[in-house]
C-alpha cells in the first residue's frame, strides 16, 4: 500500500499519533495559512456525510487548497456501474491527495492498493473512520493536558459503535482504565476485551451506567445506542433510555471531566448537560478541522512546523 | 513407509500427489481449494477411509500432477493435519505436512456482504491471526472468522 495513505487507527504507531497530536496543536494556533496552496485535493463521498465532507473542506479551503469531488454518488459515474478501482484511478489522474468516504467497508484499503496517490479514509461502512479517532484523541489530550493514565468511560453502543473501538485502539498505548457501560447484547466484543488482557489495560464492565463510574472518569465518552441493533425491540425499549446522561448525574464528578459524543446525539445526551462546563461535544466537533488538516499534511509528506 | 504402500495401493498412482490424513469433515472444502473439479486428469477420492489417527480420514489421489507448494499450503486452512506425498515411478519421492502460511490471497471467502471483496472485482486478501484456532481476518473490511467459519471461495 503507499505508505503515506490514512486508512485506519491501528496502522498508526504511537510516536506517529503524537506527531499527529503534535501537528494538530499546531493548527489550531495557525487555521489559516496557504500551505496547500496549488493542491487540489479530492473528497469523493460514495455516501454521503455532510459533517464529515464539511469539516474536510474546511480544513483544505483554510489551507489554501482546492477542492474537486462528489457528496454523492448519485453523481457519480458509480451509479452507472464503474468499479471503485475505475473511478480512483480516473481521480489519481486529477488530485493530489483523495479523501474518500464509502459505504463498502474495505473500500478506502483496496483504494491504496490501486493508485500512488494518497488516501485518506473517512469512513468506510462499519468499519474504520481514523479521523474522527484523531480529533477524540486530540479533544482527550486538550481537555486533560495528557494522555497517560485516564480512566476512559465509554457508554452505550459498544458492540457496534465503530468510534469506540478505534478509540479504545488508540488510546491502549497510553496506560488507560477503561469503564464499558453497556446492556449485555451491546456490550464491547470480545476481540477487544482480549487485547485488553492482552496489553495488561485495566478495564471494567458494567450495566449500570452508576455514580460510581461517572464520579471516577476523566472522560465520559456517550454513544448512540440505535433501535435496529437490536434483535428485540422490548430490549431496546427496556435499555434505551439507561444509558442516557442527565446533568444532575454529573453532580459528583470529577471537575476536570469531559464529556464527549462523536455526534450526531439523539436522546443519549439530554439537552440540560449541553450547558454545563463538562459538555464538550460541540467543541470536540471543532477540533476535527484542526486533525483532518494534520491528517491532510501529513498524507502530503507536508510539514507545517518546518516551513 | 510400509504402511504408505498399504494404503497408496488403494489406486496406485505412477506420478502425482497424493493428499493424505485429510479430516473427513475438510475432505470436500480440500477438494475445492486444490481445484479439482476443473481437472482433466484422473482423480481418486476416498471419503470416510479407516485411519488410526482420526477413526475415519479422506485422502485425494491426483495422477500426474505436481501442485505448487503455496497450492498445496491452502489445505492447511482446513486440513492443518494433511499430509503430502509426491509420487514419482510409483515411489514416494516426497513426504511432508502442509504448513498455513502468513496470510491467504484469494482462497477464503469474506461472507460479510458489505465488505469491499464482495462488490469488486478483486481477490480476498486474509492474514492468519491465531495459528492454534486457524483464526483468519479480512484485510479489508476486518471481520475475523474462525475454524468451520472460514469458507472457501467459488
Ligand atoms: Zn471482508
Amino acid at each position: 500500500m503507499n505508505s503515506s495513505s490514512f486508512v485506519a487507527i491501528d496502522d498508526i504507531n504511537k510516536q506517529e499519533l503524537l506527531d499527529l497530536l503534535e501537528r494538530t496543536r499546531y493548527f489550531e494556533e495557525h487555521p489559516n495559512s496557504k500551505i496547500l496552496d496549488g493542491r487540489v485535493v479530492a473528497t469523493l463521498f460514495f455516501e454521503p456525510s455532510t459533517r464529515t465532507r464539511l469539516s474536510f473542506e474546511t480544513a483544505v479551503n483554510r489551507l489554501g487548497g482546492r477542492v474537486i469531488g462528489f457528496s454523492d454518488a448519485s453523481t457519480s459515474s458509480t451509479s452507472k456501474g464503474e468499479t471503485l478501482k475505475d473511478t480512483i484511478k480516473m481521480v489519481s489522474n486529477y488530485a493530489d491527495i483523495i479523501v474518500m468516504r464509502h459505504f463498502l467497508e474495505g473500500a478506502a484499503q483496496y483504494a491504496t492498493e490501486v493508485t500512488d496517490v494518497p488516501i485518506v479514509n473517512a469512513g468506510d461502512g462499519a468499519n474504520q473512520h481514523p479521523s474522527q479517532t484523531l480529533l477524540d484523541l486530540y479533544s482527550i489530550l486538550k481537555t486533560q493536558g495528557r494522555l497517560e493514565g485516564l480512566v476512559i468511560t465509554m457508554v452505550g453502543d459498544l458492540k457496534y459503535g465503530r468510534t469506540v473501538h478505534s478509540l479504545l485502539m488508540a488510546m491502549r498505548h497510553f496506560k488507560p482504565v477503561f469503564n464499558f457501560v453497556s446492556s449485555p447484547e451491546l456490550r464491547m466484543p470480545e476481540e477487544y476485551i482480549r487485547l485488553c488482557d492482552r496489553e495488561g489495560i485495566e478495564y471494567h464492565e458494567y450495566t449500570d451506567f452508576s455514580k460510581e463510574v461517572i464520579d471516577s472518569s476523566d472522560i465520559i465518552y456517550m454513544t448512540r445506542v440505535q433501535r435496529e441493533r437490536f434483535s428485540d425491540i422490548m430490549e431496546y425499549e427496556r435499555v434505551k433510555n439507561l444509558y442516557t446522561l442527565r446533568n444532575a448525574m454529573l453532580d459528583g464528578s470529577k471537575p476536570t471531566v469531559r464529556i464527549l459524543h462523536p455526534l450526531p446525539r439523539v436522546n443519549e445526551i439530554n439537552t440540560d448537560v449541553d450547558d454545563n462546563p463538562k459538555a464538550y461535544y460541540f467543541e470536540q466537533a471543532r477540533n476535527g478541522v484542526f486533525a483532518r488538516q494534520a491528517i491532510l499534511t501529513r498524507a502530503l509528506g507536508i510539514d507545517p512546523l518546518k516551513l | 513407509m510400509r504402511n504408505d504402500k498399504k494404503e497408496l495401493a488403494v489406486a496406485a498412482l505412477r506420478n502425482g500427489t497424493v493428499i493424505d490424513h485429510i479430516p473427513t469433515e475438510a475432505l470436500f472444502r480440500v477438494v475445492r481449494i486444490l481445484g479439482i473439479e476443473e481437472m482433466s486428469t484422473s482423480v481418486t477420492i476416498g471419503y470416510n477411509l479407516e485411519s488410526h489417527r482420526f477413526g475415519r480420514k479422506g485422502i485425494i489421489k491426483v495422477a500426474d500432477v505436481e501442485f505448487a507448494e503455496d497450492v498445496l499450503n491452502r489445505i492447511a486452512i482446513v486440513a492443518p493435519t494433511a499430509m503430502v506425498n509426491i509420487i514419482r515411478d510409483y515411489e514416494v519421492v516426497e513426504k511432508r505436512p502442509v504448513t498455513l502460511p502468513d496470510e491467504l490471497t484469494g482462497i477464503v471467502r469474506c461472507t460479510n456482504p458489505k465488505c469491499i471483496t464482495n462488490n469488486e472485482p478483486m481477490h480476498t486478501r486474509f492474514r492468519v491471526t491465531d495459528r492454534d484456532t486457524i483464526t483468519v481476518r479480512c484485510l479489508y473490511c476486518n471481520h475475523v472468522y474462525r475454524g468451520d467459519e472460514i469458507e472457501i471461495e467459488r
